[in-house]
């Protein structure tokens, strides 16, 4: 009988209803809007495609690490966007981290002004809205900053303005035997660890890693200046006239000042959330692992290294994965400062040109997902191997 | 042989005033030096002038470094800022900092500030000038709504602070009487009068909308509507029906994958088109749908730790009085689970008044917005520090408030065990 199959009473019909329901009805959406856009693009003459990634983009973009001119087409110049975009979240990541750790330490320090300072950083800074930081430092702190003919000095070699940060620039000669020479360190270094761990759990014998990691990170690559003609120079910026009033400096490396506010804000917001990850991870390691590991006569540094640390890291690494993500897509607010990150650059300038909103703005969200998905799954290896591993 | 002995009990009574005495006079010299610009070792050559406070006051707390001296207060203070040569080193630099920031902050916010006037002719000293504040707090509190009207924005709120004030003081069986005028009565009541168009109110266009009143505005109403998309779709989550789980899921982590910055570029540009030609909704609308669902997801997936923290043993014996699906999770479930996840409730709800300034990519313009557009003005260049710290002031203190609330919120909730 077909209707006592779809009685009310059978579990697996009952089942069955809602999510019929729910599937058909997030069909006829997905249907409704994708007729709706089909009309729209015909009625403006435009098709769905990605072809269009291949025309002349025809506009400059201010900073860029790849070559690119307005005569490059759009996907170059969603490149650069990309690449611009990954400069500055690798970079408050690294800086957000650092600072983050030195304040979530500081909180916990038995030093009173130092932890209360440490506590005001927090809750100052992380409960002001991250694009108000952002103007902060580029709207009012960045153009305080004096004139490139009485720049901020720093011997010499650097100079702060208000145009940006000159730095000098690095001229490599054979520049991929230095490179080569670094993975071979790296991959040295990998060897003496296993080799170490094998020897500890065998035989209970410790070797001084830490201080042969660092010996060979150093050699090595020392080496391959000595015997390889590997060299390095450098480039300064130098001050130039351009006319009587203008000045500009030459050579060198500019960093632009939109890329410093915004890697100034995004590592302050971020390390404020950081450092309560930190702090939490070590107030979450119980008093008795430390005693217990003073009781076994480990030094202090032991202790922190072998016992300390890898609990506390095991507490502090989901959430801080969490920050590094957020800190990837607040990198977004780069188009309000105007810094040329895929969104101002792909999502801004070229959407307006070409009009194709539904092929831009998808591509750019599925450039997030993925960086999204690729630091999600880097930090899951490393929480991974930090894991306990029961034997 | 040692020059000086180590500090301990039997030399307390020299040690100690002396090290006060090093101690108060490397922190004098900073601070006459700080604020009256006088250098009391002038003498010296400039190099060690300008270390002599730090090698001072570590000399002094290293004499006052006494363990167990007996004398309690000298004790505390050794505790807490000077238990080793580290420490010692850390606080003389703090303070120096501290007191070495203080005038020119002092001079900037008020002793060479401007208060008074009512141009930029006015700002005549070197601090900042308020009075860019004072002359623009109009705008950016409402935004470009006419002046007239203001009083409609200003009842709103009060009625609103008026009905959650009184809510507090009467008791628990009216109380929810009002909970339900906030949430069924109140939106449409502030939204009628803040637009107007009925009743002989002037209608006044969503772009005129602005300033910090519209952030309260998005706020709230994104608050009100991602709460419960966010409940449900938490339940959709770890819902046992496949189809409803998956595209739970995939709803979630669409959205939190993306920053929000290109949800609202697609509310603004790639929305339209999926609406039947001539068909347009307002920007406001779109944003706070664009803002909700955002903020929907992340509320989701901090309502599912807390679903996930309840035993198994509360679902099984909520089943085993009978009772159904939604019966179970409204009364059993989600009461004890909300309860759970307030603080990160809290966390979701500022990250979303935070998130509000970014409205200006499609055009609105709250706080943050009017700022940059006052500072624009040919008439106000230059006034970008002062618009930005008042702007940050007035978010840390909404920000922080509502932290420190939660934080008590989730101490009188909190159920001993």
């Amino acid at each position: 009988m077909i209707f006592k199959k779809f009685n009310i009473e059978n579990k697996k019909a009952r089942d069955l209803i809602p999510q019929v329901i729910t599937v058909l009805a997030l069909l006829s959406v997905i249907i409704y809007f994708a007729t709706n856009a089909q009309i729209n693009m015909g009625n403006r003459g435009i098709s769905f495609g990605f072809g269009f990634l291949n025309q002349e983009a025809s506009f400059d973009i201010t900073f860029s690490m790849i070559e690119y001119d307005g005569s490059r087409s759009y996907g170059r110049a969603f490149l650069v966007g990309l690449l611009n975009t990954i400069l500055v979240s690798a970079i408050g990541i690294f800086f957000a981290t650092i600072a983050g750790v030195i304040v979530g330490v500081s909180r916990l320090s038995d030093n009173y002004l130092i932890a209360k300072v440490a506590e005001w950083y927090v809750e100052i800074f992380r409960n002001i809205p991250l694009i108000l930081q952002i103007f902060f430092w580029y709207f009012a702190a960045l153009r305080a900053l004096p004139l490139p003919e009485n720049g901020i000095s720093f011997n010499d070699i650097s100079f702060l303005t208000i145009k940006g940060w000159y730095v000098p620039k690095f001229i490599w000669t054979n520049f991929n035997i230095f490179i080569l020479s670094v993975i071979a360190a790296f991959i040295a270094i990998y060897f003496v660890n296993s080799y170490a761990t094998k020897q500890r759990e065998q035989f209970g014998k410790q070797l001084p890693t830490t201080t042969i990691s660092l010996s060979t990170l150093i050699l090595i690559p020392l080496i391959t200046f000595l015997f390889f003609g590997v060299s390095l120079n450098f480039e300064y910026p130098v001050l130039k006239q351009l006319s009587p009033t203008v000045y500009t400096y030459e050579g060198g490396v500019s960093i632009i000042p939109e890329l410093i506010a915004l890697a100034l804000a995004l590592s302050m917001y971020t390390a404020t959330f950081i450092a309560e990850n930190v702090r939490a991870g070590i107030l979450g390691v119980s008093k008795g692992q430390k005693e217990a590991a003073a009781s076994i006569g480990l030094n202090k540094n032991q202790i922190l290294k072998l016992v300390v640390m890898p609990q506390a890291l095991r507490i502090i690494i989901p959430p801080t994965t969490n920050q590094y993500l957020n800190l990837t897509k607040n990198s977004s607010l780069a188009a309000a400062i105007a810094y040329p990150d895929i969104v101002l650059v792909f999502a801004g300038t070229a959407l307006m040109q070409t009009g194709r909103a539904i092929e831009i703005i998808s591509i750019t969200m599925l450039t997030y997902l993925t960086l999204s998905i690729l630091i999600s799954i880097f930090m899951n290896w490393y929480n991974k191997k930090m894991a306990i591993k029961e034997k | 042989m040692k020059l000086i002995a180590k500090p301990s009990k039997e030399n307390i009574k020299t040690y100690v005033p002396t090290g006060l005495f090093l101690v108060f006079l490397s922190f004098f010299d900073v601070f006459a030096n700080a604020f009256f610009n006088f250098n009391l070792m002038a003498f010296l050559p400039s190099q060690l002038s300008y270390f002599l406070p730090l090698l001072l006051g570590f000399v002094g707390f290293y004499l006052i470094r006494i363990e167990f001296s007996g004398v309690h207060s000298l004790d505390i203070l050794n505790k807490n800022i000077n238990s080793n040569n580290f420490n010692a080193f850390l606080t003389l630099l703090t303070v120096f900092i501290i007191i070495k920031s203080i005038p020119p902050l002092l001079n900037w916010f008020v002793l060479e500030a401007n208060f008074v006037g009512d141009s930029k002719d006015d700002c005549t000293g070197k601090g900042a000038c308020w009075v860019f504040i004072k002359v623009w707090f109009n705008r950016f509190m409402y935004g470009l709504y006419p002046d007239g009207e203001q009083w409609r924005i200003n009842t709103a709120f009060l009625i609103l602070f008026a009905v959650v004030g009184i809510s507090f003081f009467v008791k628990q069986k009216i109380k929810k009487y009002f909970i339900l005028f906030l949430i069924f009565v109140y939106p449409f009541l502030g939204i009628e009068l803040i637009s107007g168009g009925n009743f002989g109110l002037k209608y006044v266009e969503t772009a005129a909308w602005g300033g910090l009143s519209l952030t309260f505005i998005i706020s709230a109403f994104a608050i009100l509507f991602c709460f419960p998309i966010g409940v449900f779709l938490a339940l959709g989550r770890r819902s046992s029906l496949p189809a409803i789980r998956y595209i739970s899921i995939g709803f979630i982590e669409l959205w939190r994958g993306v920053p929000l910055i290109t949800v609202l570029f697609m509310s603004a540009v790639m929305f339209p088109m999926f609406l039947p030609d001539g068909t347009f909704i307002d920007k406001l609308i779109r944003v706070l749908i664009a803002i909700t669902l955002f903020e929907a997801a992340y509320m989701a997936e901090v309502v599912r730790g807390g679903l996930q923290a309840l035993p198994k043993g509360q679902y099984e014996a909520a089943r085993s009085l009978g009772m159904g699906y939604w019966k179970m999770n409204l009364l059993i479930i989600l009461p004890q689970a909300l309860k759970l996840v307030i603080p990160g409730i809290a966390n979701t709800l500022l990250a979303l008044v935070k998130d509000t300034p970014l409205i200006f990519v499609v055009g609105l313009m709250e706080l943050a917005g009017m700022i940059g557009l006052a500072k624009t003005n040919p008439k106000w260049l230059g006034m970008a520090m002062e618009g930005y710290v008042f702007a940050g002031l007035v978010f840390w203190i909404i920000c922080y408030a509502m932290s420190r609330y939660s934080q008590n919120l989730e101490k009188k909730l909190s159920t001993e065990r």
